[in-house]
Parts: C-alpha cells; sequence; structure tokens
C-alpha cells in the first residue's frame, strides 16, 4: 500500500530531459579539452582510464537520467513536452528546440543509453588493445569524444518533439558513424578502404536522408508546421482530402528508413560499416542508430495507419530484406559481416513488424535486438581481440614461429575470418558462454528474449489479415520472415559451429586467450538481458505493450499463438540441428582429406553456383556499380571533362570570354584610344600650335608696332565712347 | 583773347606729331621727345580750358604732368644709356627681345 502509494504520488522528473543530451555532450567536451593533457599530467595507461570513465560515466548519467523520466512515466504516463527555446520563428512556422518525453522515446533513451554506456565500458579496455595493434595510442581519446557526441545525437534523435529536430538528430548520427567508420581512416585495403567504407555509409546515407528531408517539406507545406503534435492531429483531414500527400509523406520517409536502418535498397553500407572498430558496429550498426528508421516510422504511426498502401511497402520491404540478408549471412566468411547481415535481416524483421502496424512488437524487436546484437558484436570483438593475441604470441615465439610459416599464417592473417578459428570455446570460456546466450536469442530459442519478440512478430504477421492491391501482404511477410527465421538459426548455429567448436585451425586460434574483466563484464550483463529480457513482454501480460500504449493509441495486443511459436521453434531447432550435422559432423569428416579437395565450406559443394551468389551478396555491391554508380561517375566525368572543362573553361572562358575581350580591348586601344582619343588630343595640340605660330607673326619685337596697336587701340576706345 | 578752337587745332597737331613720331621714328632719343610732345600738347589743352572755365584745377594737374615728365625722362634717359651701354646703339628696332 505505501509502496503504491510512493509510486502513485511519485515525483516527476521531465524537467530533466535536457540533461541526455547535455551530459554526453558535457562529457565529450571535458575529454575534447584535457584529454591531450592528461597524459602528461597522469601518465598514459592512466590517461586513457581516465578518458574511458569520464565518457562511460557521461553516457551512464544520461541512463540515469533516463531511468528517472521512466520512473516518473509510470506515475504520469501521459508524458510531457519540454520546450528548451525557440529555434525557428518565421511567421506563422515556428519550430521549438523541445523534448518529447513519453513511453516511446523513453523506452529508445533507456536502450540507446543503457547499451551504450556498456559498450563505453567494454570500449576502455577494447579499446586500449586496438589503438595498440593499429599503433596509434593517442587516438583512443577521439573514439570516445566521437562516441558520446553519438548518444548525444541518438538523444536529439529519440527527444525530438518535432521532425526536423529529429533530422538533427537523424544526420547528428549519420556523421558519428561516418567518423567512427572511418575511424582508422588511413587502414585498410589500399590505405584507404576504411576512407571508402565510410564514404559509402555517409552517402548512401544521404540518399535515404534526402527522401527524408523531402518528406519533411510536403509536411511543412500540407500541414504548415513539422511538430508531431500538429503533424497528427491534422493528418486525418488531410488524408481524407488529398491522400496522396500522405502516401508522398509516408514512401519518402521510407526512403529514409531505407537509408538509416539499412533495408533494400539502401542496406549496402552497412555491411562495409564494419571497418569501424567493433564496440562502434556493435553501438551504432547494429543496437541504436540502425534502429533510427524503426523508432521513425513507429513514431510516425498515426501518418502509417491511414495510408495501407504504405504500410504494405514497408512491410514487404522489411520482409524481403530479412530473407535476402538472411540468405546473405549464411554464406559471409567474415564474423563480423555475418553479424552485419545478420543485422539487417533482424532490422527487416522490424520494419516488417512496424509496417503490418505492429508498432509494439517492432519496437520490442528493436530493443531485444539491442541487447543480443550487442551481445553478439562485443562477443565476436572479444574473440577477434583473443584471435589477434593468440597471432601475436606465435609470431613471438621462435618455436610457433617456424610452425607459421609452414603453415603459411604469417602473412596476410585475417583475424576476423572464422576459417582461421576453430575451438575457441576452450580458451576463451566466458566469451563462448556470453556468445552462445546471444547467438541463442537471435535463432529464436524460447524463453531468450530474441524468440519472445520475434515470435510476436510471427504471430502479428499470422493474425493480421491485411489486404492490399488483392494480396494478403501479411501472410507473404509471415512467410518470408518464417524462412528468414529458420535461415538466421542456420547461419547463427554455422558460426557458433566454425568459431567455437571443433579443433583449432590456425595457432592464432589455438592460443588466443580470454579477455580482461572489463571486457567482459558488459558482456555478461548484457547476455542476462538477453536472456531475462523475455520478461519484458510476456505473452498474455504484455507490459512493455502496455507501456507503449500511453503513447500509441489504439495499439494492436498481439496474441500469442501457440501454434507459430511451435513452428518458429521448431524451425530454429532444426535449423540448429542442421548447421550442426553440416558444419560439425560433414565438417570434422572431410578434415582428412587433402587441402585442395577439402571445401572451406561444407555447404560449398551442396549448394554449388547457389553458395556463390550467397557468397557474392548477390553481386548487389557490383549491380549498383553497374547500374548507377559507373553511369554517374561517368557522367560526372563527362561533366568535368567535356562540359566544365572543354566547354565552360576552354571554349566558354578562354576563348570566348578572354580570347574576345582580348580582341575587343585591341580593338580598343588600337582603334578607339589611339585613333579617336589620342587623335582628338594631338588634334588640339596641333591647332593649338599652328594657331599659336600665326599669331606669333604679329610679335614682331618692334616697339613702334606695340605702340601703335596701343594706339589704335585707344582710337578705338575712343571712337566707340563717342559715338556711343 | 584767343578763342578756344584754335588751340584745339594747334594740341592735335602737336599730338598728332608727337604721335607719328613715337610710331615712325627709330632713334629713342627722338621718341622721346615725341613723347614729350604728346604731353605738351595735352598740358596745352589743360591750360586752355582752365584758363576758359577760368578754374585752377587744369593749371595744378598740368604742374603734376611735368613733375612725372621730368621723372620719366630721368628713368627713360637712364635705360638708354643702359641700353647703349650693352648694345652700342639706341635704335628701337634693334631692341627686339620681346619677339615671340
Amino acid at each position: 500500500m505505501l509502496l503504491s502509494e510512493a509510486i502513485s504520488s511519485g515525483p516527476e522528473f521531465f524537467s530533466l530531459v535536457p540533461l541526455v543530451v547535455f551530459i554526453p555532450v558535457v562529457g565529450l567536451l571535458i575529454n575534447m579539452l584535457i584529454g591531450d593533457r592528461l597524459y602528461i599530467w597522469v601518465g598514459d595507461r592512466m590517461a586513457e582510464k581516465l578518458i574511458g570513465i569520464i565518457a562511460s560515466t557521461a553516457a551512464g548519467l544520461a541512463f540515469l537520467v533516463a531511468v528517472l523520466l521512466g520512473i516518473s512515466l509510470i506515475n504520469h504516463p501521459q508524458g510531457d513536452v519540454i520546450v528548451l527555446l525557440d529555434w525557428i520563428s518565421a511567421g506563422s512556422f515556428k519550430v521549438n528546440w523541445a523534448f518529447q518525453v513519453d513511453t516511446l522515446s523513453v523506452t529508445m533513451m533507456l536502450t540507446v543509453a543503457g547499451v551504450g554506456t556498456l559498450i563505453h565500458i567494454y570500449s576502455i579496455g577494447y579499446m586500449h588493445e586496438d589503438v595498440q595493434h593499429n599503433g596509434d595510442p593517442k587516438r583512443y581519446k577521439r573514439f570516445f569524444i566521437f562516441m558520446n557526441l553519438f548518444i548525444a545525437s541518438m538523444m536529439v534523435l529519440v527527444s525530438a518533439d518535432n521532425y526536423l529536430m529529429l533530422f538533427v538528430g537523424w544526420e547528428g548520427v549519420g556523421l558519428c558513424s561516418y567518423l567512427l567508420i572511418g575511424f582508422w581512416y588511413e587502414k585498410g585495403k589500399e590505405g584507404i578502404g576504411n576512407s571508402i567504407a565510410a564514404k559509402k555509409a555517409f552517402i548512401t546515407n544521404r540518399i535515404g536522408d534526402f527522401g527524408m528531408l523531402l518528406a519533411i517539406f510536403i509536411m511543412f507545406i500540407a500541414f504548415g508546421s513539422v511538430n508531431f503534435t500538429d503533424v497528427f492531429e491534422q493528418a486525418p483531414a488531410v488524408a481524407a482530402a488529398t491522400p496522396a500527400i500522405l502516401i508522398a509523406i509516408t514512401i519518402l520517409m521510407l526512403i529514409g528508413v531505407t537509408g538509416k536502418s539499412a533495408q533494400i535498397p539502401l542496406f549496402v553500407w552497412l555491411p562495409d560499416a564494419m571497418a569501424g572498430p567493433t564496440p562502434v558496429s556493435a553501438l551504432i550498426h547494429a543496437a541504436t542508430m540502425v534502429t533510427a528508421g524503426v523508432y521513425l516510422v513507429t513514431r510516425s504511426y498515426v501518418l502509417y495507419d491511414l495510408v495501407p498502401e504504405a504500410q504494405a511497402i514497408v512491410a514487404l520491404v522489411g520482409a524481403v530484406t530479412a530473407l535476402f540478408a538472411a540468405t546473405i549471412a549464411t554464406a559471409q566468411f567474415d564474423i563480423k559481416k555475418i553479424l552485419a547481415y545478420s543485422t539487417i535481416s533482424q532490422l527487416g524483421f522490424m520494419v516488417a513488424a512496424v509496417g503490418m502496424g505492429a508498432y509494439a512488437a517492432g519496437m520490442y524487436h528493436l530493443v531485444a535486438h539491442a541487447f543480443f546484437k550487442a551481445l553478439l558484436f562485443l562477443g565476436a570483438g572479444s574473440v577477434i581481440l583473443g584471435v589477434e593475441y593468440g597471432h601475436h604470441h606465435a609470431e613471438h615465439d621462435e618455436r610457433l614461429k617456424r610452425e607459421l610459416k609452414k603453415r603459411r599464417e604469417d602473412k596476410d592473417f585475417d583475424p576476423q575470418d572464422i576459417r582461421n578459428m576453430g575451438g575457441i570455446r576452450k580458451t576463451m570460456k566466458t566469451t563462448f558462454w556470453v556468445y552462445l546466450i546471444g547467438a541463442l536469442a537471435l535463432a529464436g530459442i524460447p524463453p531468450l528474449v530474441g524468440f519472445v519478440s520475434k515470435d510476436e512478430i510471427l504471430a502479428e504477421a499470422d493474425n493480421f489479415n491485411k489486404t492490399i492491391f488483392g494480396i494478403p501482404f501479411t501472410d507473404v511477410v509471415y512467410i518470408l520472415l518464417t524462412i528468414a527465421a529458420f535461415l538466421t538459426a542456420f547461419y547463427i548455429g554455422r558460426q557458433l559451429l566454425y568459431v567455437f567448436f571443433g579443433k583449432s585451425r590456425t595457432l592464432a586460434a589455438e592460443y588466443s586467450k580470454e579477455n580482461p574483466l572489463i571486457v567482459t563484464i558488459p558482456l555478461m550483463i548484457l547476455a542476462f538481458l538477453s536472456l531475462m529480457g523475455g520478461g519484458l513482454n510476456l505473452p498474455r501480460i504484455h507490459s512493455f505493450t502496455h507501456w507503449l500504449e500511453h503513447t500509441l493509441h489504439h495499439l494492436h495486443i498481439g496474441e500469442f499463438d501457440i501454434q507459430v511459436a511451435l513452428i518458429s521453434t521448431a524451425l530454429a531447432l532444426i535449423a540448429l540441428t542442421l548447421a550442426y550435422f553440416i558444419y560439425y559432423r560433414r565438417y570434422n569428416a572431410q578434415r582428412d582429406l587433402p587441402t585442395a579437395e577439402r571445401p572451406d565450406d561444407p555447404m560449398r559443394p551442396i549448394l554449388g553456383p547457389i553458395f556463390k551468389v550467397f557468397e557474392n551478396k548477390y553481386w548487389v555491391d557490383e549491380i549498383y556499380w553497374t547500374i548507377f554508380i559507373n553511369p554517374y561517375v561517368s557522367l560526372s566525368k563527362f561533366l568535368a571533362d567535356v562540359i566544365d572543362w572543354r566547354f565552360w573553361h576552354d571554349w566558354f572562358h578562354d576563348v570566348l570570354i578572354v580570347r574576345g575581350y582580348n580582341r575587343f580591348t585591341t580593338w580598343l586601344s588600337t582603334m578607339f584610344d589611339l585613333k579617336v582619343i589620342d587623335g582628338f588630343a594631338n588634334w588640339l595640340a596641333i591647332t593649338t600650335e599652328r594657331f599659336a605660330a600665326w599669331l606669333r607673326r604679329t610679335e614682331t619685337g618692334y616697339v613702334r608696332n606695340y605702340a601703335l596697336s596701343v594706339f589704335l587701340g585707344l582710337v578705338i576706345i575712343l571712337v566707340y565712347l563717342l559715338l556711343r | 583773347m584767343v578763342p578756344i578752337e584754335y588751340y584745339l587745332g594747334l594740341s592735335a597737331v602737336l599730338f598728332t606729331l608727337g604721335a607719328l613720331g613715337v610710331l615712325i621714328r627709330r632713334n629713342a632719343i627722338i621718341i622721346f621727345m615725341s613723347i614729350e610732345l604728346m604731353l605738351n600738347s595735352a598740358n596745352l589743352l589743360f591750360v586752355a580750358f582752365a584758363r576758359l572755365y577760368e578754374s585752377m584745377s587744369g593749371q595744378i594737374f598740368v604742374f603734376f604732368v611735368m613733375a612725372v615728365a621730368a621723372a620719366e625722362v630721368a628713368v627713360g634717359l637712364a635705360l638708354i644709356v643702359a641700353i647703349f651701354r650693352t648694345k652700342q646703339s639706341i635704335d628701337v628696332d634693334e631692341i627686339n627681345m620681346l619677339k615671340g
């Protein structure tokens, strides 16, 4: 009684909301201003720790504020809008820098800051190794500044109360993503590989942002406001009058979503984004930033609910992406690339869910995915560190060095290639167990969080009977997602078996070593969340759905469907078993074959050319190069060489303007200046001279002549006076 | 009493002679004398009219003219002497340095 009273009259912390943005900003400013001096004051190792602690504390405090907001929302679930300042005020158009506090935004804040804090802590340990390994320890500071900047931008994105402020955060996280993918900008293929990956991410996102911007412009024209509340209030009337406007807005927004959340056709940047340090992949390219698109659709649910056609397109894009990326993930060998395609696939699940109108299911999968995908990425980072350590160890041991040479592992060793791993279960026990939990959560094994969230999406897809253009698209979505779920379990089982089971395939894997606690503790916390997160939204209780219901009205509460759950669980188990048979039994059976005959992947001979298609990612990059980028580059070259250089520069500028001007001035100087101006001046001079010469003849020098003129003058004057 | 017309006629003749002398003669001294002749023709008229109108101002004016003429002669003769010393001549046609 006391407790419930305390809760019902509990405190309200809504006015604290600007702090979720400002605390990370303060954190990055501190690191920016004193980071370099710390190295002088307290020494290298201590400075790194302090920088990491400052950044992590900033993220942690932001999380604390989010928790306080969450507590306040329990008593005041309607939330509030905290206006910080007037941002834009032009005529009747007015945009505030205002923070929206409601269950949806606070859910995002908790996820971003919570997972973000754990990844910050993990990075303290990880980046220490990473900067040493890459040979620039002073870049440690920069990493944490970017990370805090990312948290701040993401907070702006999720806490905005209007689309324009959301767009600021949207661009901010894109910038941070670019900066962090290119963190080792001088590394990578041919020394520019990472820069190219960063550029690719940025440009691909810009295409999406373009759609997003157009959506905001149309919104401004149609509604005269970009405020969530205003837009949603007017939306039904506008939809009734001119439905085309809402279709345009929602579809253009979808383009933004496909860019940020890596959906077909703009997903190509995400796998390349793995060039960034692993914590970045975990935080930005798996757990938080890429979910911005899902958040955007959920936030704009009023608009999407009014346009079933757009919903169908969103759902289909998500479902197709889910399946498409899952197939690619089955044939990748880079441990992070597999997870990247898995992320695209899981984002597809979320987008499909919000597209079907199952916003709670989508958001719940977003949170769940943040837990287990961050866990998997950080686990992968831990594995990479361990394998790098093993390789380093082998290189510096005389006996092992010879063995390395014999096995030809000394050159071009890739610590991210799962073919170079195996048997790590024994050397990195903690990492193995947490990774296993993450993998099972991803595969959707009950009762882990992935099962609950994914099953809710599948159940919604099965239950919804929406038909657009005569196609029961929810059924299509259900089938696509079920196949994708099956493949998900398969590829993650494959990865698990490749990395952790069997015998070590390289010395590096054999001598890999478990990481210190600073790396493994965040993993354990995330593993705990992945294990228990299912409790957030248990079937029939739906606490998470009810929580979101305060913001998203008329939410559909997904009914737990035992048939769907059984099918998906059975499929996941079958997939895992299949993976076991192929990648454990068959793989081990083939171990004794000579190297030349032994396939690197047992599926390669089974699937044949299809495996090749998967391995090469359907040649999407190549297709984009051929269809878009090469013609575009040719067009730019044409524009630059022919239009700009030859036409504008060589012809228009050099010939037409410069030569024409030269000719004109030559004509002016010879014809006009010399002939007319000079001619007049010379004529004046000559005439004066001649006149003077003629006049000079009067000056005889004879006094009497002068006297005569005086006399004559006198006479004339007198005559004049007399005759007047 | 001699009528004024006679004075006028005489004065005109004298003045014309003086002017012609200045314009025609080349000897500087003759020119000087011609100038004096013109001055005196004027003086004659002053005096004649002073007598006619019984006013003293004309006569007084004549005295001034004489004084100025005397001073002029002093300066003029000095100039002529200086010119003669450089040119060995007082022919005004040879003094033509003002020629343009």
